[in-house]
C-alpha cells in the first residue's frame, strides 16, 4: 500500500484523524496532542500497524516531540505518530500496553531525555548509570565532559 | 566479577516446597555474555525465575556526537554501532543522509553495497553461530565459522584496506571500485559455501548434544515477537515472515531470486539455524549480483559539505540483526541536528527477560546467545 492509499484508508475509517495526517517527502505523518496520543494509537493498531519500530524524541526548544514510528506488515507501510511535549514537566502516556516493544524504548527516551512516561511498568535509566545527573540529549545538556568539536568547515 | 550471588531470600517454589531464592549476577564482564551486558538473574534452584539485562557499559553517546559533525564525518561513528557488521549501519545512515539530501546513486554501487551487505551477513551470522556453539560447548564449531568468517574479512580488507570498521559506504555510492581479481576471488568464495554451510548443518545441526542444548529452549511466540519488536533472524526463526528485502524492497533487492528462511518452533534451535539458511541465500545473491553488474561510476558527485533541506528522514535496511533503521532530522546546517539509530540488537535484547523464566542457568546463557546481541548497537 502506498502512503496515499494509506491516507485514503485512514480518512474513510477514521475521518477524525484524516486533518491530522500529513504527507511530506513521501513519509505519512500524524500529528497529535498529547491528550489524544492513546486513542490515536489504539486506533492505528486496529488499522494493522502491529509493529512498534521506534520510540525517540527531538528537542525542539519549547517543546519536545515525541517521535513513533509504526509499521504495518499487512500493508506494508510505515508512519510516524508525533506528538509535542511541554518543555516544563514533560510527561507522555505510555504505549505499553499496546505494543510491549515500547518497554524498553520509552526508558531510553526517559534516561536521554527525562520525558515521564505515565503508566509504564519499570521506568527507570537504561543507557546511564542511576546515579546519573541530566539527560544528555537535551540540547542545553552541559556537561565538563563534553568537549566541543573544533570547527573544522 | 563474574558470577556472583547478589543475595540470598527463603521462598517457596512452584511445588510448595522451601527453598533459597538466589540473586545472581553475570557480568558484566562474562565469557558467554557476547559483549559486556550485566544480567540479574533471580534464581530457584538452578531455575531462572527473573532475568533482568543491565545494559550500557558501552554507551558512548554517537547519538550526541553525530549533532556536532558533518555528515560525512557521522559515517565512521556509525561503524562502530554494530562492529560485528559495520558495512549495515554505514548503509542505513547512508539512505538516510541521501533520502534528507536528494542524492541518487548510482547503479554500480547499489550492487556494491548489495554484494558487500551480504557477505557481511555471512560473516555476522557465522559469528552468531559460532558463538553460540561455543556456548553450548561446540568448539570446534567455532573454528569452521570462524574459517568462513576469515575468508571474507580478507576479502573486505583487500576491497577497503580495513577488517572491522569499513568505512565503505559513503553518501552517494561507495569509497571505492573492486580490485582486481576480487570478482574471482568471491565467486570461488561463494562456490564452496554451499558445502561449508552443509557440512556445518551435519555437524553442529544434527549433533544430538546441539539439538539437546537448544531445542524448546527459549520458545518465543510469534505474537511476541511481533509485539516486543524483534525482527531479523530472531523474528524469523518463530515464523514471522518479516524481511525488509522483500516487505520494504529497497535498492537492487527485487532484482534477486532468493528465499526467506522461516522457523516453526521459535526456539533457540531454529533462530540458529535460519541464520544458517540466510547464509546460503546470501551466497546466492551475491553471485546473482557480481553476474548481473555492470560496469560504471561508483560514487556520485556529492559535496563534502552536505547541507540538506531542513526536514527528517527515516529508511531502514534488513541486517544480519533485523531492521536497522536511521531517522535524521536537519535544520538545513551542514550537521545533523538528531540522528536517531533504531537497533534491532536492542529490540532483540529486551525479550531476554520473556524468554528466561523457566529455564536454566546454563539455558539462559544459549538463549543469550541466539538473540545475537552486539553491545556497539545495544548501547550505541
Amino acid at each position: 500500500m502506498s502512503i496515499e492509499d494509506l491516507r485514503e484508508h485512514l480518512c474513510a475509517t477514521y475521518p477524525d484523524l484524516c486533518p491530522l495526517f500529513s504527507i511530506e517527502f513521501g513519509d505519512g505523518t500524524l500529528a497529535v496532542q498529547v491528550g489524544r496520543l492513546q486513542a490515536a494509537a489504539a486506533d492505528l493498531k486496529r488499522l494493522g500497524f502491529d509493529r512498534l519500530g521506534m520510540v525517540t524524541a527531538v528537542d525542539r526548544g519549547e517543546t519536545f516531540e515525541m517521535v513513533y514510528r509504526l509499521q504495518s506488515r499487512e500493508h506494508r507501510v510505515g508512519v510516524f505518530l508525533k506528538c509535542p511535549v511541554p518543555r516544563e514537566d514533560p510527561r507522555v502516556p505510555s504505549l505499553v500496553a499496546f505494543w510491549p516493544a515500547a518497554d524498553w524504548q520509552e526508558r531510553e527516551v526517559y534516561d536521554l531525555f527525562g520525558i515521564v512516561f505515565d503508566g509504564h511498568p519499570d521506568l527507570r535509566r537504561i543507557m546511564l548509570p542511576e546515579d546519573a545527573e541530566g539527560h544528555p540529549l537535551r540540547k542545553d545538556f552541559v556537561s565538563e565532559r563534553v568537549i566541543p568539536r573544533p570547527d573544522y568547515i | 566479577m563474574t558470577l556472583t550471588v547478589e543475595s540470598r531470600q527463603r521462598v517457596t517454589d512452584a511445588r510448595g516446597s522451601a527453598i533459597d531464592e538466589l540473586v545472581v549476577n553475570v557480568g558484566p564482564s562474562h565469557p558467554s555474555t557476547h559483549g559486556v551486558c550485566r544480567v540479574i538473574a533471580h534464581l530457584e534452584g538452578e531455575i531462572v525465575t527473573k532475568a533482568d539485562p543491565v545494559i550500557g557499559y558501552l554507551h558512548r553517546g554517537i547519538e550526541k556526537m553525530a549533532e556536532n559533525r558533518t555528515y560525512l564525518q557521522v559515517v565512521p561513528l556509525t561503524d562502530r554501532l554494530d562492529y560485528v557488521g559495520s558495512m549495515y549501519a554505514n548503509w542505513a545512515y547512508c539512505r538516510s543522509v541521501e533520502r534528507l539530501a536528494g542524492i541518487t546513486v548510482p547503479e554500480r554501487a547499489e550492487y556494491l553495497r548489495v554484494i558487500t551487505c551480504e557477505l557481511q551477513r555471512i560473516a555476522s551470522h557465522m559469528m552468531a553461530i559460532g558463538s553460540s556453539a561455543a556456548d553450548t560447548g561446540a568448539s570446534t564449531m567455532f573454528l569452521y565459522a570462524f574459517e568462513v568468517r576469515e575468508r571474507i574479512i580478507e576479502m573486505f580488507e583487500e576491497l577497503c584496506g580495513s577488517r572491522l570498521t569499513y568505512n565503505y559506504v559513503r553518501p552517494g555510492g561507495v569509497s571505492f571500485d573492486l580490485p582486481e581479481g576480487w570478482v574471482d576471488l568471491c565467486r570461488t568464495f561463494c562456490e564452496g559455501l554451499t558445502d561449508k554451510l552443509a557440512e556445518m548443518d551435519r555437524l553442529f545441526f544434527g549433533n544430538v548434544i546441539t539439538r539437546g542444548r537448544m531445542k524448546g529452549v527459549g520458545v518465543l511466540s510469534a505474537e511476541d515477537a511481533v509485539g516486543w519488536g524483534a525482527s531479523g533472524p530472531v523474528a524469523r526463526g518463530s515464523g514471522v515472515d518479516w524481511d525488509l528485502r522483500k516487505d520494504d524492497a529497497y535498492s537492487v533487492y527485487p532484482r534477486f531470486d532468493f528465499e526467506v528462511p522461516l522457523g516453526d518452533a521459535g526456539d533457540c534451535y531454529d533462530r540458529a539455524r535460519v541464520r544458517l539458511f540466510e547464509s546460503y541465500e546470501s551466497g546466492t545473491i551475491v553471485m546473482q549480483a557480481l553476474e548481473q553488474m555492470e560496469p560504471g561510476p561508483v560514487n556520485a558527485p556529492v559535496s563534502r559539505l552536505i547541507a540538506p533541506r531542513a526536514g527528517e528522514a527515516y529508511d531502514h535496511i534488513e541486517s544480519a540483526r533485523g531492521s536497522l533503521g536511521v531517522y535524521l532530522v536537519s535544520d538545513g546546517s551542514p550537521r545533523p541536528y538528531r540522528m536517531k539509530v533504531r537497533s534491532p540488537a536492542f529490540c532483540n535484547l529486551a525479550l531476554l527477560k520473556v524468554l528466561a523464566p523457566g529455564h536454566t542457568l546454563s539455558d539462559l546463557v544459549v538463549i543469550l546467545g541466539s538473540l545475537d546481541p552486539v553491545f556497539g548497537e545495544v548501547d550505541r
